[in-house]
């Protein structure tokens, strides 16, 4: 096994034994039941939303219409609190030299940390899917949906393209995590890692904001975001995939470049 | 180039800012050697263990681990060396099992057979399934030795090991640190305490504020502080001092109270004592002194600034 892949068991292990990691994914798990209960309880819904005209009509919508709400604050602050930690809380236990003098090196060790934050990520996305199918079968159905083009969607097709839309909407998630992830070797501070991922996210929403008219806005992080719309298109936009794809990929790049540069060379004190 | 000298360090500088912590150090730490590193809290002790375990960049200077350079032959260079420096922490939520099987992995499993056995050596086998969260600082720092074991160490680099524990913890240490050089493991101890390196070490390197004051034999150390003086109590102080003025070898014979107190060589005490009961006196005490060496000591690490002595 190489030494990277050694570093990444661990840091799942190592995950998987923190309490914070569950606050993320218990997040995930309840949010689509909280939606439904609100549904519940009123006859309105988010029904402008993308998809969101298929709410109390077919439950496979659900875990689709919380994705476009979670896609403005609630899944970056979730990857920000463990990527955020992952670096920082090493400098803060002052467990980082412990693990440095041994025998993998620290690229092998920072690259375990990242491929952990980004599955993370990724699960936590996937808890959302599987937690909003259930419960928003259980509440509306197992029926076929409509999609952006007004084409009707079967229920087996729907449900693929469903795990397709939570894989590309994990992409610019990654790129949040690693922001978060070159904060905390920059700072080595958890909780100055995970604010700054947030400002960060933030800022992205308020300068497509401010640029919502300009070709600008689709090469902006927050807009990958709805990258998955393009599979619940007739014919499938693959634009929107493809450029989501790319975008998140060199959003993550240069942090996780400037993250490794910082991780090898800086002096490890407990200052 | 690798060599068979555990460690080797010449000319090393850190600065931070205006601060010189480390300033012109050199260290020679030959096989078997348990190699005292003494100076008070904020010497440079740990700045310069950093450096040895390629923590930190040194300024200036250079270091060698078994002839290669832990600054630019990581992790090659840490073959076969082990250690913590400052107060050894692990990951609180897991248990002290689970972190010496999680430093083993980063080792490539090599010390993974071990781990029972180093948990027994460190006494806590009863204690390895809780989470190190609840150790108590003792059993930390076993933790912490325990965990440099893993790695079947040459060198080992202990920082302070005996900070934060009680007597008892403190001579539990000791006595594993002496057990361990009696394997054939050299360590490189460093400490604020002088009684412990007397105890343990055959070599010392004195450092303050940066600089190492003295390095070298700990015999000679003491030869170097005059601490070839020794207190004598006999069952007749007035007999005992007749007999040392007359044998040549013990010089500025003075009485103390009961006792009387000379210098000489430490090789020719022995003779000393023979010859004091051949003239039937009954030696209830014959001991170096002690303080002579710890003022020694604060006077190369408190006193006006010094040259080197070697």
């Amino acid at each position: 096994m190489t030494g990277a892949l050694v570093a990444y068991r661990w840091e799942l292990r190592k995950l998987v034994a923190q309490k914070r990691t569950y606050i993320g994914l218990g997040a995930a798990a309840v949010l689509p039941v909280v939606f439904v209960m609100v549904m519940a309880l009123q006859k309105g819904g988010p029904y402008d939303a993308p998809l969101g005209h298929n709410l109390r009509r077919t439950g496979l919508a659900l875990a689709l219409v919380v994705l476009n709400f979670v896609s403005r604050f609630g899944a970056q602050l979730v990857a920000a609190l463990v990527a955020g930690d992952i670096v920082a809380s090493e400098h803060a236990g002052k467990t980082l030299k412990m693990i440095l003098t041994r025998s993998l090196r620290r690229g092998q060790i920072l690259t375990g940390k990242t491929l952990a934050s980004f599955t993370y990520v990724v699960a936590t996305t996937f808890v959302l899917g599987a937690a909003g199918l259930i419960a928003g079968s259980a509440a509306w159905g197992f029926n076929p949906l409509t999609n952006l083009s007004g084409v009707r969607v079967s229920t087996l097709h729907t449900l693929w393209l469903s795990v397709a839309a939570l894989g590309v909407f994990s992409l610019p998630l990654i790129a949040v995590a690693a922001f978060a992830i070159l904060l905390s070797t920059l700072t080595r501070n958890s909780a100055g890692s995970i604010v700054g991922t947030l400002v960060y996210a933030l800022g992205q929403e308020a300068i497509a904001g401010l640029v919502h008219q300009s070709w600008a806005k689709h090469y902006l992080l927050s807009d990958q975001f709805d990258g998955w719309h393009g599979l619940f298109m007739s014919p499938i936009d693959w634009t929107l995939i493809v450029r989501a794809a790319w975008v998140s990929a060199l959003f993550a790049a240069v942090p996780l470049a400037l993250a490794y540069g910082i991780f090898k060379s800086r002096d490890v004190a407990d200052d | 180039m690798p060599s068979d000298r555990p460690v080797e360090a010449r000319g090393l500088v850190k600065r931070y800012g205006p601060i010189t912590a480390v300033d012109d150090v050199d260290l020679t730490v030959e096989p078997g050697d348990v190699y005292g590193f003494l100076g008070p809290n904020g010497a440079g002790k740990t700045t310069t263990l950093r450096i040895l375990l390629g923590l930190i960049r040194p300024d200036g200077g250079e270091a060698r681990l078994f002839g290669r350079d832990p600054q630019h032959e990581l992790p090659e260079a840490l073959d076969g060396v082990a250690g913590f420096v400052e107060t050894p922490y692990f990951y609180p939520y897991l248990s002290g099992r689970k972190n010496l099987e999680l430093l083993a992995a980063f080792d490539r499993d090599g010390g993974r057979a071990r781990i029972d056995q180093l948990l027994q050596l460190v006494d806590l086998s009863g204690r390895a399934d809780d989470r190190v969260g609840g150790y108590s600082q003792g059993m930390r720092q076993r933790l912490g030795v325990a965990s440099s074991l893993v790695r079947d160490p040459r060198l080992l680099l202990l920082d302070e090991p005996t900070n934060g524990l009680d007597p008892g913890g403190m001579r539990d240490m000791r006595r594993l640190v002496d057990r361990l050089s009696g394997e054939g493991i050299t360590v490189l101890l460093s400490s604020h305490l002088l009684a412990e390196v007397e105890e343990l070490c055959n070599r010392v390197a004195i450092i303050r504020t940066g600089r190492i004051v003295y390095e070298g034999m700990l015999a000679d150390l003491r030869a170097s502080a005059g601490t070839n003086r020794y207190r004598l109590r006999t069952t007749d102080s007035r007999l005992a001092r007749l007999t040392l003025l007359e044998h040549s070898d013990a010089r500025d014979v003075s009485p103390d109270g009961d006792e009387l107190t000379f210098s000489a060589a430490e090789e020719e005490v022995a003779a000393i004592s023979r010859m004091l009961v051949g003239a039937g006196l009954g030696i209830t005490a014959l001991v170096p002194e002690q303080q002579s060496l710890e003022s020694f000591f604060f006077e190369l690490t408190e006193g006006e600034p010094v040259e080197a002595v070697a």
